[in-house]
């Protein structure tokens, strides 16, 4: 193929004047880890109490819980960033709807961002939590009634630590989506790696250098995270008891 | 909301569905047919017995499966033009529609999660029904095609639908090069006529009803091959 490479166009300035090309992709990933990390705040937190309500004896929480995961995992994710980014603030009172428009670059589309991506990802979450409560024995419920636990407190004590255990490894593989799919920000103006990687190929015109260094960058980012998660895995296992295995799952 | 204009919608409903739709679902159903067959031989490769052509295949699933779609849709945009050159013999890059670049990215990208689903499948086969392929005097690609294959693909049957209508929603990321998907077509709407709320809560609706119907159906498929085994 003809292509002359040109590595060290890594090593020149970027335009703007911040740095090398190499630092502008950095500071791209630091966006992508904020946005992350930022949005998995959300999604652990709505997608564990979704999760959770939806395995109580509830009716109307079960319902009102699959009404969320069915309306948040049917819709594209960019057609959600839309929705957050233009949609949203026309629908809020006009005050608040002006003060979210005239935030300045680059939180007026990190802040949208954020919430799209938590609330996506809080989705898979819940379904997450709840295979993994749905995936202990009934006795352990039934143990914790018959202890004189109440129902929160059988959740609180016997449950949730049980099958928080239990999900961690497609936990693991939803973080790691999270940090994927923060690159459909760049839709609504985030400039994190892959944003990045597309504005240097647009100033340089070096294509495959930009494209090859973000993958490189999103593959080192990926082991990190593996090699992080397998520690914590280790740290919390209850000794005696065995992972579940895992099931194949239509996903990214 | 007191603006909310229903006849933009109205009026360019023949272009969202005719131009727009037509794109999704041609790409959807062309880069599942073609992700499917790439994906199997995929997982029948990352099964092989000769290491080199499973760390082959394990390190193209494993690329696919880490890096961002958005980043994947980039790559093959300003990649397939050198391939195509390169194949075709031609000295500069050619050129090639969103269409086409689009085709090629989501069929080399869903094949990655496709394969995963057919290996599990195929791991899910006793292996006493290769044994017995074999003793029939079956070489590796009939049992494969006659015994293996049909069985994997049945009992994978609604995680490989599931995993299409995420496809569906994914043609949606064709966004970023421009082309005229059905987001595409809306998006276009939306900026010429300055009507994004009413546009984009319209594709919403639009892909939560297709979405939220092909799974139903699904679920259903899922029940009644649940009863059957």
């Amino acid at each position: 193929m003809n292509y002359n490479w040109h590595w060290k166009v890594l090593l020149e300035m970027e335009p703007g004047g911040t740095g090398t090309y190499l630092h502008y992709l950095l500071v791209g990933l630091l966006w992508t880890l904020a946005t992350a990390l930022a949005a998995w705040v959300i999604a652990l937190a709505i997608g564990a109490a979704v999760g959770t309500l939806r395995t109580t004896p509830l009716k109307w929480a079960v319902r009102l819980g699959n009404l969320y995961v069915e309306i948040f995992r049917n819709i594209p994710l960019i057609v959600q960033m839309f929705l957050w980014f233009f949609v949203m603030p026309e629908l809020v009172p006009q005050g608040l709807g002006d003060w979210i428009k005239q935030m300045p670059p680059p939180w007026g589309s990190y802040v949208p961002a954020v919430l799209c991506l938590g609330i996506f990802t809080s989705v898979r979450v819940a379904e997450q939590v709840r295979a993994g409560i749905q995936s202990l024995p009934r006795g352990q419920r039934l143990a914790g009634i018959a202890m004189g636990l109440t129902e929160a407190q059988t959740y609180n004590y016997v449950i949730l630590p049980q099958s928080f255990r239990i999900i961690l490894p497609p936990l693991t593989s939803e973080f790691m989506n999270i940090i994927k799919n923060s690159s459909v920000a760049l839709t609504i103006g985030l400039l994190e790696l892959t944003g990045r990687a597309r504005a240097m190929q647009e100033f340089s015109f070096r294509v495959f250098e930009a494209f090859t260094a973000a993958t490189v960058i999103y593959l080192l980012t990926n082991l990190a995270v593996v090699l992080l998660m397998r520690a914590v895995e280790k740290k919390v296992r209850v000794p005696g008891l065995i992972a579940a295995a895992a099931t194949p799952q239509a996903g990214h | 909301m007191s603006g909310f204009d229903f006849d933009v919608i109205e009026r360019s409903l023949p272009y969202l569905f005719r131009e727009g739709m037509t794109f999704t679902l041609t790409l959807t159903a062309l880069a599942m047919t073609g992700g499917i067959v790439f994906g199997t031989l995929l997982a029948m490769m990352r099964l092989a017995a000769f290491k080199p052509l499973s760390m082959l295949a394990g390190a193209y699933v494993n690329l696919m499966r880490s890096i961002p779609l958005v980043l994947v849709i980039f790559w093959f945009f300003f990649l397939v033009p050198y391939i195509g050159a390169w194949v075709l013999r031609e000295p500069n890059p050619i050129k090639v529609g969103t269409f086409w670049s689009a085709l090629i990215t989501f069929t080399m990208f869903e094949a990655a999660y496709y394969c995963e689903i057919m290996r599990a499948g195929i791991q899910s086969i006793a292996r006493g029904q290769v044994w017995s392929g074999y003793a029939l005097g079956l070489n590796y690609w009939q049992t494969m095609g006659k015994i293996v294959l049909p069985q994997a693909f049945r009992n994978m049957l609604p995680v490989l639908l599931t995993q299409t209508i995420i496809l569906f929603q994914d043609t949606s990321l064709v966004y970023v090069i421009s082309a005229t998907d059905f987001l595409g077509a809306a998006s276009k709407i939306a900026n010429r006529d300055y009507r994004l709320v009413e546009m984009y809560s319209f594709v919403a609706i639009v892909y939560f009803v297709m979405s939220y119907g092909l799974s139903t159906l699904v679920r259903r498929l899922q029940q009644r091959i649940a009863i059957i085994r």
